[in-house]
Parts: structure tokens; sequence; C-alpha cells
């Protein structure tokens, strides 16, 4: 605690960089509820602190009783569900993720597909075709096409849920032993409930989340794996309380096992959890250590029992899933707009030609007698009718096919990443899969990466790269004789039984060093390295299974063992090891842990022959203070320290020193004295444990490697060329997370980074300063004046804490707290001070706070909780407007995943909370590259050059029907035959777009990655926005005109070749269609930039169904059977065998295409784009691409100094070794153990 | 395990699923764009003289025949109220008007393509299928299709029904060539003036003989001076929903104003064309069009491989032609004064 308390003494530093911000996830609710009883609150209380553990049970509303299934069907517990039809509150264990069944499909999906605005049009335009006096297309024109859309939507909607049912029935029907009618049985986890006794294996999935009774092995504990909650792979314990593990061993005892258990309702805090049991009229507290969460996984335990709290939705895990947010693409949106703006003009062409009706019918139709037709109506009412048949006539300016046609496309991409090899992982056999087929444009123009760091840049594995003993640097390739290799072969340990084959050196002089066993320093590192740390062994058939707390250790250990000091054994008070031949007994004399204060631990030994020495490992600042002047290889210990660190290895010193009796004999009565201190008793240790580490004597340095995946840097830095912000989101501490920053080449050298303080510090100058400038309403807002005015890039590393501080997160809900107790508000600020105002202030300051990292080149935020990533993403989505993208691998990563415009989860390993709720998945974070660069930039490419030409070909296609209009008096006359309006949309002109917006590709994979410049524009919307869709309107107007006109002159004044039939409006409707058919094939061939020979089919193919469709319709067979239906009999025989209208249908294309050529040669020749200029040099590049590889690794520049210090994680398990008793009595022990494991769990 | 099932997830390797499909990748680049706009300019062109020089060379000749001035022998008829009206309207040709020669009659400020009037005529009906007129249900319904000419005011079904077989033309032409000041009647052809599909299948007679028996119960449109079965009293063959001039009329026009044909000039000496002479032209002056500022016109013309006279095409085919190939030079300019610096 001793961090904390300095840090609430010393508040107006600002918060502790080393401490995880107490998790926000509670309501304003909660905290008012909690909050009436407490007592109050010390009022600088850190962010750090927990609130005291209330476990009465009188505001705890939820009781579990063992062994009692009828129990949690009590009337008490019963929850009004509909009407009358009541449900216990007690959830089942069963989990419903799918939407329909059987029954409900048709109705359900109906139902929520006319929800969509686009389809309730064409409903509503379906009923008006049906009113006789207002139809001016027959009710199939909209029916066919309408019916197809709602039929491929269904049938996606079904394929979908098809899925979905089948998870559901995978994990529903998972086995466990239940404890039912005295005897444990295998049970689904559907048929699981509350109260239930379960027997969990070794291995086997957690079913819900259960408070642990007994367990097989000693101590009472139970080993669990998180990963697929927060993804971490290194064990956990949980354990039983002493009572129930004595008690609950065996089957009968669990059987008339009878207790109550009451608790707080469910919730989705994975980190707190309090409750009482009662059992056999005594009370005992329960609280997060006891609970296995569902979704865990039992490690390292034979048997362990438990019983059932929360089952099925009311776990934790699932709570935590959240509430999906339906995610929606920018393009999607604005898709939204442009229909609603195409709505509007309907309605506006529609309003206008109704008035030109009128005054048409007014001043000429009213007195053609030949247009007599029996009704009486005036002018208006003809006007107010022929507004309704102009509504349908061009409903077609509305896209029916649009919503379909781009889910088909979206399915199609989403379907190419599933099927990219270059995004399959082999070595975890993991496919990308695209798990949303609703955001793939969205991937084009990402501009926020949010990203984890542990197993997502990195691979959470530590690899014992180099060391330095005695002054002498082991590690890089070399042989036997010290002789440099360029390419290492590993080290064969062939020689030791014990070797973990997986560990791979290249170094073979170090070896040889040891086997000679020559040099004492050599031996004595390894030693140390074998004595010294916390890890666990486990013989496991006859291999040993190293835990380690912190997979720096676990490398270290494993390196020793390797290397022939294998760590064979531990009891509370002795370390068994293997030193080369023979083994060897240490009587451990005291465990000094270590704690993101000290930086280091120590290891106090007796040995066997009576020496006592005391080993140390721990940061080099840290160590180096405390070094004996006498101590040697300190200068070239420092010079290859600092080459570890500029290698980004992580590096710790190891030091020993030797203890004579008597000097532990004093020191020792101190340490028994603190540790049973009972108030700051961490600080007191701490103290005590100075005493003793100091005039240490260097051995060497250890440096390790924290693996990044494979190609994250050239990754990193290619995205930021493509103006990619990348962010890194982690509840590692602030070191490891600034040097992996460094690893990735996220920071740079040239890089100023600022912290906390100095973030703080800009914001609240900026704040003063606007509060001293008087507020002016209505004036502009200036741009912003830089936060960094000075040349060079900056980069921000921030704590969580800091965030709190920064953004008045917490602070909001404590002050509100305060201000209720004190009863009182609380004066006003002075303008300095950095605490807001009002909520204005306070927004003000988040914006000024996201500028201010926007500003930064990169951005680090460490000791974040799931909450703040969260938040984080949320910020700069709010003041930015930017799309975002996050990616991660845990639980702890769902809410921002959840967050972002696109969640992206790592896949292939274990945790599968973090895929689960994400958008997209894939196993390595390298493949980020690919998802964006090339199948986001083609995605996004595609949707907007479909969108752009799908507009534009129905204005082309409807608004023929309007200037029509103007000669036909504005009768709501079509200007095509029924059947092609009909046809249209679906068979004439959507397949060869369909297919552009499927596969084509302006450059191809490799030339998007080698120019990143290429994905700015889809940053920017710059390929579809109003502007794009109103040139798109202007091409479809223009297009009509032409479509119209040329025929109309063509038509105005002639005869047929034969003299007959000259000008009849049949021939006219063929010519008309066969243009705009030809235009817009023609069109989008213009517009396809990949021409494969699918694409060459599907144009020939429409214009080829196009006129057999026309020429079937026209036939005579057609007309015999239904003659009301197919009125156009002979019409295009008739009129395509006149030379005069094919030159008549050719001139139309021409005018249509010839000037869109022109001016888009001319817009690529004056204004390249990038794009342009890559694809013009296409062949150049590509042949380039053939000869060049990547380059094989990057150099990075050496230079500063930085102490990059290994120890990722958390204390050890000290606490558990050396008193492994204490932990039953921890109740009286607040604090301590839990809290040091907690913060282990990191978040 | 085996390798199989290491890689049961494995995406397959193929063209299309790694989007690799063998591609043409075309641009819009100089070397296309140029020399294409010169070739279609200089095509156009082409096409723009050939369509202009044939279209110069079809003679034509229009006559107005509404009698709206007053000094036109027609004024007279152009009152409705008078009843089979005739007036003579001469012309003269001072040089052959070569044949075959076609003569059309023209109706402007007509909307034919009125959407109410297209839809108002009942296709079964003309399919010579009657069967349903004898249902009582027939008209009971409101009225779809033919209304408002569907029953008379007795409640008889009209055959053929709605406002286009009602509103037929109905005026009737002869010409006569006037050599040594008297007529000489130039035969008109009106076989075969009808589309082939219309006349053969669009349009049937129904099969009962003779026809007039499958119109008993019916009466004619309410405009027509005789029922259909007696259309054309000189050839019975022509009569019902297969008489030509009936076909000529149903086929409705694009457009307010336009021309629809009327007859052939193929026989005799007349087959080569008209001489030249001077010509009677006589209108049985019937249809009346000057209430709704309509005008009446006869047309004489022959035709070429394009048709008839039309400019239109031709002019545009030439600007286009000409438009093309400016472009292309200023694309030229354009292209060496912008043209890409090769490095990057």
């Amino acid at each position: 605690m001793s961090q904390r308390q300095r840090a609430d003494s010393t508040g107006s530093l600002g918060p502790d960089d080393e401490v995880m911000p107490y998790s926000d996830d509670e309501t304003d609710d909660e905290l008012d509820a909690s909050s009436e009883g407490e007592p109050e609150e010390p009022p600088e209380h850190q962010p750090g602190a927990q609130p005291p553990v209330d476990t009465r049970a009188s505001d705890l509303g939820w009781s579990v009783k063992s062994n009692d299934r009828a129990y949690h069907q009590l009337p008490e517990f019963q929850r009004k569900v509909f009407l009358f039809i009541k449900k216990s509150k007690y959830s089942g264990n069963g989990i419903k993720t799918y939407k329909y069944n059987a029954l409900t499909f048709i109705p359900l999906n109906l139902f929520e597909q006319f929800k969509r605005v686009a389809n309730l049009y064409f409903l509503g335009l379906l009923i008006l075709q049906i009113i006789p006096a207002i139809t001016t297309l027959p009710w199939y024109t909209t029916l066919v096409p309408l019916v197809l859309v709602l039929t491929i939507t269904a049938v996606k909607d079904l394929a979908d849920d098809l899925a979905r049912h089948r998870m559901d029935k995978e994990i529903n029907n998972r086995k466990t032993e239940v404890l039912l009618d005295g005897g444990f049985q295998e049970t689904k986890w559907m048929d699981m409930q509350v109260g239930d006794v379960v027997r969990l294996k070794k291995n086997d999935f957690v079913p819900a989340d259960i408070l642990m009774l007994s367990s097989s092995n000693p101590n009472s504990l139970c080993y669990v794996e998180t990963a697929e909650l927060d993804g971490e792979t290194n064990l956990k314990f949980k354990f039983a309380l002493k009572i129930t593990d004595e008690k609950l061993q065996q089957e009968h005892q669990l059987a008339q096992f009878e207790a109550m258990i009451d608790c707080e309702e469910p919730n989705n805090r994975l980190d707190k959890f309090t409750g009482t049991m009662q059992w056999s009229r005594h009370s005992y507290p329960v609280d997060l250590d006891n609970i296995l969460l569902r979704g865990c996984k039992i490690r390292n335990t034979d048997v362990c029992h438990g019983l059932v709290i929360f089952a099925g939705a009311d776990t934790k895990i699932m709570r935590n899933g959240g509430k999906t947010r339906f995610k929606r693409t920018t393009i999607d949106i604005l898709m939204n707009y442009m229909v609603y703006a195409i709505f509007a003009l309907l309605i506006l062409v529609a309003l206008g030609l109704a008035i030109g009706h009128g005054f048409w019918y007014k001043h000429i139709g009213s007195l053609a007698w030949y247009l007599y037709d029996g009704k009486t109506y005036g002018s208006l009412y003809r006007g107010f009718l022929s507004f309704w048949g102009y509504i349908i006539v061009l409903n077609t300016m509305v896209p029916i096919s649009l919503y379909v046609s781009v889910e088909i496309i979206r399915l199609g991409q989403s379907k190419f990443i599933n099927w990219d090899l270059q995004m399959y992982y082999a070595e975890k056999d993991t496919p990308a899969k695209a798990r949303t087929t609703t955001l793939n444009e969205q991937l084009g123009q990402i501009e926020y990466i949010f990203t984890d760091k542990t197993g997502t840049l990195t691979q959470n594995i530590m690899a014992f790269k180099k060391c330095n003993i005695g002054g002498k640097t082991y590690g890089n390739p070399m042989t036997a004789k010290g002789v440099p290799l360029d390419r290492g072969k590993p080290v064969d340990f062939g020689w030791n039984p014990y070797a973990d084959p997986k560990f791979e050196f290249m170094d073979h002089s170090l070896v040889a060093c040891i086997r000679s066993q020559q040099d004492q320093e050599t031996l004595e590192f390894f030693k140390l390295l074998s004595l010294c740390h916390t890890v666990m062994v486990e013989h496991k058939e006859g291999e040993l299974v190293y835990q380690a707390a912190s997979p720096d250790e676990g490398a270290l250990v494993t390196a020793a063992r390797n290397f022939g000091f294998v760590f064979l054994n531990r009891t509370q008070d002795t370390i068994t090891i293997k030193e080369l031949d023979h083994e060897a007994t240490y009587q451990v004399l005291a465990l000094l842990d270590f704690n993101s204060d000290r930086k280091r631990m120590s290891v106090i030994l007796k040995f066997p022959d009576g020496r006592i020495r005391l080993y140390c490992k721990g940061a080099d600042t840290v160590i180096y203070e405390r070094l004996s002047p006498h101590s040697l290889h300190q200068e070239t210990t420092q010079t290859s320290l600092d080459i570890f660190a500029n290698e980004t290895l992580r590096t710790l010193c190891l030091c020993y020193k030797d203890i004579s009796q008597a000097e532990w004999d004093a020191w020792s009565r101190k340490h028994t004295a603190a540790s049973i201190a009972t108030r700051d008793r961490d600080a007191a240790l701490d103290q005590v444990y100075e005493q003793i580490e100091n005039d240490l004597l260097m051995i060497g340095a250890s440096a390790i490697e924290d693996k990044l995946q494979d190609g994250v840097p050239e990754a990193i830095a290619n995205l930021a060329k493509a103006d990619i912000k990348i962010w890194v989101l982690t509840g590692d501490k602030k070191e490891t997370a600034e040097n992996i920053g460094f690893s990735c080449q996220l920071l740079t050298d040239n890089m100023k980074i600022h912290y906390g303080e100095d973030v703080n510090e800009k914001l609240r100058v900026r704040q003063a300063l606007r509060r001293n400038v008087a507020p002016t309403f209505g004036n502009k807002k200036k741009p912003a004046e830089p936060f960094f005015p000075e040349a060079g890039k900056n980069a921000l590393v921030i704590t969580g804490g800091w965030l709190n501080e920064i953004l008045y997160e917490k602070k909001k809900k404590r002050r509100r707290l305060r201000l209720r107790r004190l009863g009182r508000r609380t004066l006003p600020a002075s303008p300095t001070d950095g605490q807001p105002i009002n909520d204005f202030e306070k927004e003000m300051r988040q914006v000024d706070f996201v500028d201010m990292a926007c500003e930064c080149e990169a951005v680090i935020c460490c000791r974040v909780t799931p909450k703040q990533k969260a938040n984080v993403v949320s910020l700069v989505k709010k003041y930015k407007k930017a799309v975002t993208l996050s990616i991660g691998d845990g639980a702890n990563d769902v809410n921002m995943i959840k967050t972002a415009d696109i969640g992206v989860g790592i896949s292939g390993q274990e945790g599968m909370q973090a895929v689960m709720s994400s958008d997209y998945a894939f196993a390595q974070f390298r493949y980020l590259e690919r998802l964006l660069l090339v199948h986001g930039r083609w995605s996004y490419i595609r949707m907007c050059k479909f969108l752009r030409y799908f507009f534009f070909k129905n204005f082309a296609f409807t608004l023929v029907h309007f200037w029509f209009s103007f000669f036909n008096g504005f009768s709501a006359q079509v200007a095509y035959e029924d059947w092609f309006i009909t046809l249209y949309n679906v068979c004439y002109s959507s397949f060869p777009v369909l297919l552009v917006g499927l596969m084509d590709q302006d450059v191809n994979d490799k030339l998007s990655l080698k120019f990143p410049k290429l994905y700015i524009p889809g940053q920017k919307g710059e390929l579809f926005n109003f502007k794009k869709f109103f040139i798109s309107l202007f091409h479809g107007i223009f297009v009509s005109l032409i479509i119209f006109f040329i025929p109309y002159g063509a038509f105005l004044q002639t005869m047929g070749q034969d003299g007959e039939a000259p000008s009849d409006y049949q021939s006219f409707a063929v010519v008309t269609a066969s243009s705009l058919i030809i235009t817009v094939n023609l069109q989008i061939s213009l517009e396809t930039s990949y021409w494969t020979f699918v694409n060459c089919f599907a144009v020939l193919c429409s214009m080829a169904i196009y006129f057999g469709i026309m020429f079937d319709i026209h036939s005579a067979g057609i007309h015999v059977i239904f003659p009301a239906y197919f009125t156009f009999t002979g019409t295009a025989s008739n009129a395509l065998r006149q030379p005069y209208l094919w030159l008549t249908i050719i001139l139309t294309v021409g005018i249509s295409l010839l000037p869109v050529i022109c001016l888009q040669f001319l817009s690529a020749t004056i204004w390249p784009s990038v794009g342009d200029k890559v694809q013009r040099n296409r062949k150049k590049y590509e042949m380039e691409a053939e000869e060049e590889k990547r380059p094989p690794t990057f150099q990075r520049g050496g230079g500063s100094r930085r102490s990059g210090y290994a120890f990722s994680h958390s204390r050890g398990y000290a606490d558990l070794i050396s008193s492994g008793r204490s932990i039953r009595r921890r109740p009286t022990v607040a604090g301590g153990a839990r809290n040091s494991i907690r913060e282990g769990e990191n978040i | 395990m085996s390798k199989e099932e290491n890689t049961a997830n494995r995406p397959d390797n193929t063209a299309f699923t790694q989007q690799r499909l063998p591609a043409w990748q075309p641009m819009l680049s100089a070397g296309i764009v140029i020399p294409g706009f010169v070739i279609i300019g200089v095509a156009f062109i082409g096409i723009g003289v050939a369509l202009f020089v044939t279209s110069q060379n079809i003679q034509v000749l229009e006559i107005d025949y509404t009698g709206i001035e007053t000094n036109s022998s027609c004024f007279k008829c152009k009152n409705t109220s008078v009843k089979n009206c005739n007036c003579t309207i001469n012309f003269s040709r001072d040089k052959l008007f070569k044949g075959p020669v076609f003569v059309y009659y023209g109706l402007s400020n007509y909307f034919q393509n009125y959407r109410q009037y297209g839809a108002s005529k009942d296709a079964t009906q003309l399919t010579g299928d009657l069967s349903d007129l004898g249902d009582p249900s027939y008209c009971k319904e409101p009225c779809e299709t033919c209304c408002p000419y569907r029953k008379d005011a007795n409640d008889k079904p009209i055959v053929p029904c709605g406002s286009i077989a009602n509103s037929m033309f109905n005026d009737t032409f002869k010409l006569f060539q006037i050599v040594n000041s008297s007529n000489v009647a130039v035969p008109l052809d009106g076989k075969g003036i009808a589309w082939w599909t219309d006349y053969n299948i669009k349009y049937r007679n129904p099969p009962t003989n003779p026809l007039k028996n499958a119109f008993n119960d019916t009466v004619k449109p309410i405009f027509w001076p005789r029922p259909a079965y007696e259309l054309d009293p000189t050839n019975p063959a022509n009569n019902g929903f297969i008489n030509q001039d009936f076909l000529v009329w149903m086929r409705r026009s694009a457009l307010p104003n336009f021309t629809k044909l009327y007859r052939r000039i193929t026989e005799g000496e007349y087959a080569k064309g008209l001489p030249a002479g001077d010509y009677a032209l006589v209108i049985g002056y019937n249809y009346p069009v000057v209430e709704f500022d309509g005008r009446k016109k006869v047309v004489f013309s022959n035709v070429s491989w394009m048709g008839g006279k039309n400019l239109f095409l031709g002019i545009v085919y030439l600007v286009i032609g000409s438009l093309c190939v400016v472009m292309s030079i200023v694309m030229l300019i354009v292209y060496a004064k912008f043209k890409f610096p090769d490095e990057e």
C-alpha cells in the first residue's frame, strides 16, 4: 500500500503511474445506492483505493441455496416477464443468441425488413400502384424487385441465424458433472441451475460463475487460466474457504451441503464480488478469490467442487458482453441521407410535373375531345392524381435494389477477407474472419487505430536473449570458441535432460563456458536465476512445468534450467535446484518480493554449507543505487545494459551480497517485527527490505525479449505512412509500454515524449487562458493553436491515473457525492485552478486533450482499465469525428472493440471474448496492414464506385420519363415498356456493377501495400460524398437528356425504310431503352479498371439478356397467351431492322459517353491523384516489385538511454509461497496478498 | 496429427479467392483516348455526311389542309357542323417526284401518347376474343381499360372499345393528276401499310363468319360513321380489327406531332413516281382538330435506305464528329502540357 499512501499524501503531484485506476464500471445509480450507508470517504481519496468491502447481507439481493433447485422458483424470486407470465429471476445456464426459430422466422424477419425505410417505401408504392385512379405502372414493376430483395435478405438472415443456432447448441450441450439426487451426473450446461453443486476436472471450462467449495490441491488452491476473459495465459489461482475445503471433499458431504449464499446482484464487474455464506449457523465472507468465473479453464487441479452462483445470462462474462452496438458505416449514413435527398427530389419533381399537368389539362387537355375520359375532375384534382402517378413512375430514382446489392457486395468482400491466404496463420490454422458483413468499406476509411499491447502487438512470450556476465556479453550468434557467426545455429542442449526443447539460444560460447565450470561468475549468474524467483514448479509426467506470475520470470528460470541450473522443487522455506551435476537444497530465509515501487526482488538463502547470501535482481536504476562501490564490472555492465535497452530488450541487473550470521539475526528481528505490524505493514516491510539490500555486488545483467509478433514494426510503419494514427492502450506499466513502443517503432528517438504531468500542465494553461478570455458569443471558432509549437515529433505517454485526472471521469462522481454529503456547492475554483467549473469546461478540456493527443505522432496509454480504453476511443470518435478501429485479444479489450467503429480481435489464442465481440478477427497483428490497406481500400473503392454508378444509372434511367412528360401532357406516361422497367434494375444493369463492386482493383495488393498513400482518399471520404453524389446526379441527368432528346430529334419527322409506321411510341420506347442499356453497360465498362473474363462476360451478358428478353417479350407466342400484358408484339423486330434507328442508338450512346471520357482524361491529366500516378506506372512498379524483396529487418538507430527493466507484470507468488497458511488468515490481513494478486491480473 | 488436419481451415488457393484472376487493366491513356477520339470523330463525320446527303435527296411535299387560313379551300370544312365536307387542294410538281411515293397524314398537337388515352383499349378484345361481351359482369366493374368508351348509353358494349379506337382518323384522300384539265386518278394502294405483326398477330378478327355476326348486340364506337365490320366497303377482307387504317391508327405515336402512313403510290405508271405536272388532292374532311388547336396535313414523301427525310441526325452526327476531332486536339495540347513526370 505504500505507493498508494504516498500518492495520497502528495496528492498534488498527481496520480500514481503504477496503479491501475479503480474500475469505473459502476453507474451513478450504483454509486448513489452504495453511498448512503458508507462511512464518509476522505475527500482526497485517490482512484487507486477500493471502497470498503461491504459484506452485510441486508442490501445484497441475490441469495442462492445449495442443493435446492425448488428454492429458486419461490414466488418472491419471480419477476413479471409479460402480463401474467412470471419467471424466476435466476437465469438458467443455457444461452440464447439466436433471433428466430422455425415459427417466428417469417413474421419476425419480414417485420425487421420492413423496419427499413426503403422496403417500407416500396411497400407503400405497391399499395399506390393498386389504386386504379393513380396507377401508372402495373403492380408487377414493384412487386418483382421487392420480392427478390426481400428473399435475398431473408436467406442471408437465415444463414446467419442458423450459425448462431449451431454455436448456441454447441455451448449449451457441453457437459459437466452436477450433483443430482445424491450423486454426480453428467449434465448439459443448459440444464444446470443456480444452487447446483458441480465437479470440475482439469482442463474443463467453468460453466457458470461458481463459488469454489473444495479442491484436490493442497492449500485448497485451484489454478485457472483466464485467457478467455482477459487474454492472459499465465495462471491465476482461486481458493476455497478453509471450512468448506476441509468438510466438503467427498460426494456425500457435498450432497448434504446446505448453505445459503447471499451476495450482490449479477453485474458486469470482473474484479469485484462480495457475499456471505451462511452455513450451519455461521457466516463466512466470500469474495472474488473464491469465485470461478464462467469462461475460465481449470488448470493443474485434478478436481474441484463448486456451487453455481450465477448462471447463463447472469454470469459476469455474459454481463460483460454488453449490448452489441449496431454499427453502421459512414457510407451507410451518407447513403441514407442520399436516399432521403432523392426522395425529396422525387417529391419535388413529381410536384412540378403535377402542376404542369394541371396547367396542361386546363389549356390543352380539356379541349381535346379525343382525351375525354368521362370524368368531371377539375384540373386541380387531376394534378393531384398526376402527382401520385408520377411518384409511382419516378420511383426508380430511389434504387430498390440498392440495399440488397450493397449487402451482396459486402458479403462478397467479407468472403474475400475470409479467403485471403495472406491473412491465414498457418501455425495456428487460423484464417482471417470477417464476423460482420456490414462494415467492409469502413476499413478503407480508418484514421485511428487503438491497439492493445499484450497478445496483440506482442506474442506475450518472453525469451531470454542475451546476458552480460562479468562484463562479457553473451547472446550474439557465436561458436563455442567465441567466433562470431552471421547466422546463428541454435545451441544443442541435448546434454541436459531437463532442458526445455522450446528454448533457443545462439551463443555456443556461453554453454562452453558453463560446461567447463571455469568461470565462477557465470555459474553464479545462473544459480541466481534458478534461486531468486517466485516461480512454482509442478512435476507432470516426469516433465517440469513452471508456473510464473510474470512471463519474464518464467523466461529467466527456464533459461537457467537449460543452462544446467534446474529449479526442481520448492517448499515453504527451501529451494532445491540441480546445479549441473548435483542437486542442492537451499534454505530460504526470506523472500523480499517484487513490487512496482521497489522494482527489484531478493531472496536470502542459507547455503548447505551455512553461508548466508542475498541474491537480488531488479531494474538497473534501483540496483545501481545500491551497489557496493567495490563492485566490479559496473562500467561494462552499464554499457551493455544500454545496448540491450536500445535493442528494446528488457533488462534486469543481477547481484548478490554475502551476509554474516549476526547481520542476518539483527535484520531478521526487524523483519519479523515489520511483518506483524498492524498499520502500514507494506511500508514498514519496504523500509526493512531497504536496509538489507545494499552494498550489492554485480554479477551481470540479463536481457529478455518481449517478443513482438512478426512484422509488427513494418505494419505499424506502413500504416503510419497511410496517415493512420496508432494509439496503444494497455493495462501494462509505463516502462513496459514505452519499451514496446520503441521496439515496434511507434516511438523513435527523435520524438519528444510527454508524460502526464506535462500534459496536465499544458491543459491547465490552456483552460486558464480560455477562462480569462471573456466568452464572446457567436464568434467563429478559430483554429486552435498547436499545443506543441516546437518543430519535431511528439509522443504522449500517459497513464490511466492521469487520464482520470485530466478527464475528470471519476472525480465527477466523487465530487458530486462529496457535495451531497457536505450539503453545499464548492466555491467556483479560481481561474488558474485546474478544476473545471461546469460541464462545458469539462468538455472543452476533453476536446483539448484529444486535440493535443492528435498532434502527437504516437500516443501510449498505459495502466488503463477496459472502461478507460473505451472512453479514450469514444473521445476520439466524438471530438474528432474520425473513423476508429480497435484491435485487441482479451476480455479487457472487449469494451473498446465494441466502442470503436470497427473492432478487430486477435484469434487463434484461447481467449474468445475479444473475437466474439469483434467485427473482424485474425491471428496476427500484421494482418491489419493487409486488412486495411488492401481489403479496406479495395472495399471502399469498390463500394464508392458501385454507389456512384448505381445512383447514376437510376437517374439516367428514370429521368427520361421526366423529359418525356413535356411531350405527353404530363400524363405520367412512361418512356419505356413496363417490363423493361421491371427488369432494368434486376437483370439488365446490375451484374456488371455488382462485379465491379466485388472484384474491381485499381492497383493490385502489392502496390496497395507499397504505396500506403493510396489509402488517404478513403480517410478523407473523397470517393463518395455529396459532391460525388451530385456529380452522379448531373451525370444521370445529362445522360437521360441525351437518351430522350436524340431519339426525340430522330423521331420528330421521319419515316421508316419501307415507309411504314415511322414514329410510333413503341419503337420510341425500344430505341430509348436500347440506348440506355448500351450506354449504362458501356459506362460501367469504362469504370471497370480490372477486366476479368467474368466482367467481360457480365457486360456482354447484360446486353444479350436485354435483347434476348426484349425479343421474347415482343414475340408472337407470348402475346397470344397474355395479350393484355405483352402489348409490344413485334416492336423489337420492326424497330431494330431500321438502320436509321440503329444510327440513332449509336449517336445517343456516343454523345452519352464521349464527354465523360474526355472529362475523365482531362482531369486525370491536369489533376492526377496518387492513384492515377501509381496506375500509370503500374507496369513498372509491378516489375520492380517482382525483383525486390522487402528489406529483411529494420535497424533501429541507437542513441538514447532507456531503462527497460523486466518484471513485466506483477508481484510474484511470494506471499503464497512464504505463507501458504496465511491465505486462510486473509480476512484479517486486509489488502496484502489479495491486492497484490489483483494487481497482477493486469486488466 | 496429420498435415491435412493442421490446415483444415486453410483457404483455397485459387485465383478467384485470392483475387488474382487474370485481368486486363485498361487505362484512359493518351495513346488510346486521343487517337480514339480522332477515329470516332472521323467516323461520325462520315456517317453525318452520308445521312445529310441522303436526307437532302429525299423529296417531301407537305400540305397543311386544316383550313385555318380563310383563303384555304378547306376553310369551309373547319366548322364541325358541316357534314361530309370535301375540299380540294391543288399543287404542282415541276419535276418527277421519284417513286415509290408514300402518302401520309399528319396531326400536330395531338397527344396520342397521353397515358390514359393510350391505355384505353382492350387488348383481349382486339385479338378477336369477343366472348366476354355477353358476360353480364362485363362493364359492371369500374371501367378499367376502355373507359369511357366501353358501353353506349343503352348499355350495349362498344366494339372496338376505348378512346384510341373511338378517335380513329377518318379523313379520306384522293389524288388526281390534272392532265389536260381532266382529272386522272392516281391509284393509292392501302395494302400492307400496317406492321406485319399487327396485321397477323396482335390484332385478329373473331373467327365468326360472316364477320358481322360476331358484332351482334354490340354498337360501333360513338365517333365512327360505320361499324368495324364495314370499315372498308371496297374490300371485305379489310374489315374488323384488321383494317389497315385502323391498325395504323392503333399504333399510337410517340410524340404529339406525328405522321402516319395513309397510302402508297405503287401502281401503274405512278410506281416510278409522280411525274411533273399539276395535281389535285381531294380531301374528305371529317376529323375535327381545330378546337384543340391541332393541325392536319398530308405528306408526300419518298424514302431512302435510312427512311424518310430528317436532317437532324445528319447534323448532329456532323457536329459531334467535329467536336470529337476538336477535343482530341485540345486533349493533345493539355496532355503535352501536363504530361506526367515519369518518376514520382
